[in-house]
């Protein structure tokens, strides 16, 4: 789906994505506590935080995979998330592919969803993440470094403004990370806004903006820098 | 994309899927064959009996069998969470519902189109009124099956026992259809009056059930 360049660059500078006193709850469980935070644009966040801290939650509610409870999410410019799913990109930590399929037939099958049909740009975007677009092996006889590295460029096919990574580094080897790392940088240089869930912070401290600790279901400190230190 | 454009891609991508590994297909087949073998000896029916039985047979060995094929059809869409990449994407709700449903009318067809012939031979059945009506009520029948029981089971999909959820659901509602399949079928069988109230009702009931399926899908996809 093309998006104009009048409508990606329709107030520029305002923020990509806005939360507002966003609560989620499973049954009496509270996994997003009042969250209330915005996030610029042409930037790369690292959310950061134990397991249980509430940032899949979090990412799956700006994605409009989990409905808040209570409060609000705006989405580059929407309160329906619906409306600009196609400006966005999502990774699981799950690799959201079908194991019976090669790479290539999973992205043409994706790119295809969004109105993307250029067979060129589901090759182009499979050797972005460093793999071979012509293995014909199915997915489900791939390494799990490269199903993470087949998951990014599912979420990168079709040029998303906004990208919500959840653990793209877990189960990859640390060249591969570095170098995802260097790709992400690219793109947030490029002028994307990328979040990462990751228990690895330390990889993405060359590159990342901002890190968002979060604890207990809320956003505990935002910080410019890793403290000396912190190696999660 | 179009929405029909999508919902051709999402079932070439269905066919694709069963034709390497043929989980659903296969199931069926052996459920389907074990139905008619295991009756066909445990009732040894005349010719005449056999025209009186076959279309409760015949129609409810599809309905266990479509079930499976039903089951299989969501289980992918689990694996890998792969069904959250489709609910992120601009692609409408319909067109994946749309693609399951043609998907799995093909899977029991090519069923019906390799068990008909067995129940044939091993029943002795030879229709005595207008046999190409069997091929109306087939369709219509094999419709109502699969676009309920592919609604059903995105409901269940989520729950923990949809093997058992899913007949739970499915079969209570498919009642009227199985009775029109299976009065429809007997009467072109026997050849003892017309089938038409019975066709008729099957597709009054496929259009309804079409049309609330495709209105309340993306509240079930979307649903947490």
């Amino acid at each position: 789906m093309n998006v104009s360049a009048a409508e990606k660059n329709s107030n520029p500078g305002a923020p990509v994505v806005v939360l507002s006193n966003l609560t989620k709850q499973f049954g009496r469980f509270a996994a997003l506590r009042k969250v209330s935070a915005e996030f610029l644009p042409g930037r790369l966040y690292a959310v950061l935080g134990e397991n249980g801290a509430g940032k899949s939650t979090m990412l799956r509610a700006i994605a409009g995979l989990a409905q808040p409870t209570d409060g609000q999410v705006r989405v580059l410019g929407s309160d329906r998330v619906r409306d600009v799913c196609h400006r966005l990109g999502y990774m699981a930590h799950p690799s959201l592919l079908y194991d019976e399929m090669s790479g290539l037939e999973n992205l043409l099958y994706f790119a295809g969803l969004y109105g993307v049909h250029d067979r060129q740009r589901s090759v182009a975007a499979i050797e972005r993440v460093g793999l071979d677009p012509e293995l014909l092996r199915p997915v489900s006889q791939y390494s799990q470094g490269m199903r993470q590295r087949m998951s990014l460029a599912r979420a990168l096919v079709h040029d998303p403004e906004l990208l919500l990574l959840d653990e793209p580094f877990s189960n990859v080897d640390v060249a591969s990370a570095r170098e995802m790392v260097q790709l992400l940088g690219k793109m947030r240089d490029g002028g994307k806004t990328i979040f990462v869930v990751t228990h690895q912070a330390s990889l993405l401290a060359p590159v990342a903006d901002e890190f968002v600790w979060m604890h207990a279901g809320t956003i505990e400190k935002r910080t410019s820098h890793l403290e000396p230190g912190v190696t999660q | 994309m179009s929405e029909s454009g999508i919902t051709l891609a999402a079932l070439r991508k269905d066919l694709r899927l069963e034709w390497r590994s043929k989980d659903a297909i296969n199931s069926m087949l052996f459920f389907s064959l074990l139905v008619v073998v295991i009756f066909s000896f445990a009732f040894n029916p005349t010719a005449e009996e056999s025209r009186i039985i076959a279309g409760g047979l015949i129609w409810t060995a599809f309905l266990f069998a479509a079930v499976v094929a039903l089951n299989q059809t969501w289980a992918r869409e689990l694996r890998n969470q792969v069904l959250d990449a489709y609910r992120v994407s601009p692609a409408p709700a319909n067109a994946l519902f749309l693609s399951k449903a043609i998907g799995n009318f093909v899977f029991v067809t090519v069923l019906e189109a390799l068990m008909t012939p067995l129940f044939i031979v091993f029943y002795n059945l030879r229709a005595l009124g207008p046999a190409y009506l069997l091929l109306v009520v087939s369709v219509l029948g094999t419709w109502a099956l699969v676009v309920n029981g592919t609604f059903f089971a995105a409901i269940s999909l989520r729950t923990r026992s949809r093997e058992i959820m899913l007949p739970l659901l499915l079969f209570p509602i498919s009642v009227p259809a199985l009775m029109a399949m299976v009065e429809a079928t007997r009467i072109i069988l026997m050849g003892d009056g017309s089938p038409k109230f019975w066709i008729v009702l099957l597709g009054v009931y496929d259009v309804v059930f079409t049309t609330v399926c495709l209105t309340l899908f993306e509240t079930v996809l979307n649903a947490e």
